[in-house]
């Protein structure tokens, strides 16, 4: 087993000697690390009252932040949510809206 | 064979006629007897019935020289249609020979040679391998006339490095070698000077 | 035990790479490089090989199937010429970023227009920046030993990078000489496995070979691609030490001809080299010390190596068979120009293109370019630095 991508290394004041072999990336899930919901300004809240756990917006989220534990939808992944709103069009309940963050 | 021990043979044929494989052929038989050897040909766009050029580099020290050959010792000319469209003469040594395929006698086919004023040999190269193989391949009775004529090396032993060479590339129908074998035999006996 | 052989340049490398048996070809045929994947699919539905031969439909498509079964970890190799190499141009700097040890065995050939299917480096030269090892090689024996040896050095743990094995088209690739070939077992061995550390069909390690790299990291990817290829020079002389043992053929970073006591030189690359040592032999019964230096790796550069050999010329012709288009100097020009002069070195150099779309080279030709250096020596400067030999004027 060889060691993942440790991302952490390779980070912007890195030297180029610490860079992997033609800048590949090893391991699975590396993209784990990397917090792209640092990118967004809203952010999907769910008004649980009206939740039918339809489960209609798993599938459709993008970056694979809402999932199903126990047959049920999961809270939202903030690490990784950018902020699309794809959720908030395919809610057939009206539940999500997009709330602003700081 | 020329003071360095390096011998320069340049070929006249058409396209389809075989001139490239005669000389391909000549440096390996000249191969199998230790010599160092190149044979290559001058290429183009390959077209059926164009005049196409080949060379052999025959020697006993190792050849460096990748150039086409301007001075050659021998020329070989397996079309006699050449000798109208082609200087088939340029830069041959005087010391040296043109060996051409044609019916016609030396004395009558030297006065299409430019005032060459070296030796000139004729082999009906097209008559050996009809009597011999029942077509027309000009190129085993002309290797065999240029074997003759360049003194390369003793004919016998040319012989058996074609009757291998021969038995290797006809291993699917051996049929075929005792008339090639009787071609290469009859062009050394047939070639007048 | 060595055997004995007359091949042309062509058959050398179906026949080396027969041995080396790599796991996979994919190739497209293209003047005058046809012959070599055309022997080696008959190697395979021989079975004398065991590796998967791809027929592709385009150079582009030869060279993406390269990278992908390599960076599969399968060793793999491809071949071209002129515009087939020309097509490979965006794949040429993937394998190279990618840090892929691929092999492409490529048959110098003109690049159009005029369209011209004969030998000169146009196309090996307009890559010579991709980031690919390139050696180069005088005859068939030289391909022959430079393709044993093309998979040590791309796969050396400090080098990891794409390799070309040159040739000239025709000149070499379609002349039978002679040529001694190393046993089957000899090369398999000096070869060996390959092994790479990271692949894509690693279950334990998923890979993601050639992300986006944004500008905060492009830079740093590029000096450590420069980095690994600095790294091939020692590598191309340790294998090289390798082979050596087993072959008795010795190959440093360029060949030296009668260099000791040169006083003029000629650098020049390929089949030509072999003509030039005629003339120095020719100009040495004269008196004349005249030497050669045959350029074998071109990429990276020995150029300080290259000052050394030529610090007590007293002038010296490099020989560029390509046109750059840039009215100053050919890359063989540029190169050796830029060691000079950081080498502070006294010598006179001139700058030739020759040799384009396979205008011959003759013995004659290269004593005229050792004429040439006399009396450049003689007058003490050079009028004209970049210059044509051989064109109707």
């Amino acid at each position: 087993m060889v060691d993942k991508t440790n991302i952490n290394k390779v980070g912007l004041k890195c030297s180029y000697k610490d860079l992997t072999l033609g800048m590949m990336v090893y391991g699975e899930k590396t993209s784990e690390a990397f917090k792209t919901g640092e990118w967004t300004s809203v952010q999907p809240v769910v008004d649980e009252e009206k939740c039918i756990n339809c489960l209609m917006c798993v599938p459709v989220c993008p970056d694979s932040c809402i999932t199903v534990v126990d047959g049920k939808r999961s809270p939202f992944d903030y690490d990784h949510c950018k902020g699309c709103g794809i959720c908030v069009k395919n809610c057939p309940p009206k539940a999500i809206s997009m709330k602003g963050v700081k | 064979m020329s003071g360095n021990g390096l011998t320069e043979i340049r070929w006249h044929g058409r396209g389809g006629q075989g001139a490239k494989t005669a000389a391909l052929l000549l440096a390996d038989v000249a191969f199998k007897n230790d010599y160092y050897v190149q044979g290559f040909p001058e290429y183009g766009p390959e077209r059926m019935g164009a005049p196409i050029t080949a060379y052999n580099r025959i020697s006993r020290r190792e050849i460096h020289v990748h150039s086409n050959i301007y001075h050659p010792d021998y020329v070989a000319v397996v079309d006699e249609g050449l000798l109208d469209t082609v200087d088939v003469t340029a830069g041959l040594s005087e010391d040296g020979a043109i060996i051409i395929n044609t019916a016609k006698t030396p004395d009558e086919i030297r006065p299409k040679l430019g005032g060459y004023k070296g030796k000139v040999f004729t082999i009906d190269a097209k008559k050996v391998s009809v009597e011999c193989l029942g077509k027309n391949f000009p190129n085993s009775p002309m290797l065999s006339a240029v074997v003759k004529v360049s003194d390369i090396m003793p004919f016998d032993e040319f012989l058996a490095e074609m009757e291998n060479s021969y038995a290797h590339k006809f291993s699917s129908k051996p049929e075929v070698i005792e008339g090639n074998m009787n071609a290469l035999k009859m062009a050394y006996e047939e070639v007048k000077e | 035990m060595a055997r004995k052989d007359r091949l042309s340049g062509n058959e050398a490398v179906a026949e080396a790479l027969r041995q080396i048996n790599p796991d996979v070809m994919a190739a497209f045929p293209i003047t005058p490089s046809t012959e070599i994947p055309q022997y080696f699919s008959k190697y395979v539905a021989q079975g004398k090989v065991d590796s998967e031969f791809i027929p592709v439909e385009s150079e582009h498509s030869a060279m993406s199937a390269v990278i992908g079964s390599q960076a599969a970890g399968a060793r793999s190799v491809t071949a071209t010429s002129s515009a087939g190499m020309a097509l490979m141009w965006e794949e040429l700097y993937l394998a190279a970023s990618n840090r892929l040890p691929c092999c492409l065995t490529l048959v110098n050939r003109a690049l159009s227009g005029p369209i011209n299917i004969n030998c000169d480096h146009s196309d090996s030269m307009g890559a010579r920046d991709a980031g690919w090892i390139q050696i180069y090689a005088e005859n068939n024996q030289e391909v022959y030993d430079n393709l044993c040896m093309a998979y040590p050095i791309a796969e050396h743990k400090d080098v990891q990078l794409p390799i070309m094995i040159c040739q000239d088209g025709f000149i070499t690739s379609h002349a039978v000489e002679n040529i001694i070939l190393n046993e089957d077992e000899e090369v398999k061995n000096f070869v060996g496995e390959y092994n790479p550390e990271h692949c894509l069909l690693d279950p334990e390690c998923p890979t993601a070979v050639g992300p986006y790299s944004v500008t905060n990291y492009y830079f740093e990817a590029k000096r450590a691609q420069a980095e690994a290829l600095k790294n091939a020079k020692q590598v191309t002389l340790d294998v090289a030490k390798e082979y050596a043992k087993i072959t008795g053929r010795e190959y440093g970073l360029f060949e030296e001809y009668m260099m000791e006591d040169a006083e003029y030189a000629v650098v020049i690359i390929g089949s030509a080299a072999g003509t030039t040592k005629e003339a120095v032999d020719r100009l040495r019964k004269e008196g004349v010390k005249a030497g050669l230096i045959k350029i074998r790796l071109f990429r990276p550069f020995p150029g300080e190596e290259i000052a050394e050999a030529l610090k007590n010329v007293k002038a010296v012709a490099l020989m560029d068979r390509t046109e750059s288009y840039n009215d100053c100097c050919g890359p063989l020009g540029a190169e050796v120009s830029t060691a000079l002069y950081r080498a502070n070195a006294k010598a006179l150099a001139v700058n030739y293109v020759y040799g384009l779309g396979g205008r011959d080279v003759k013995v004659s030709d290269m004593v005229n370019i050792y004429n040439e250096l006399q009396k450049i020596a003689e007058e003490g400067k050079v009028e004209e630095f970049y210059r044509y030999y051989g064109v109707r004027s």
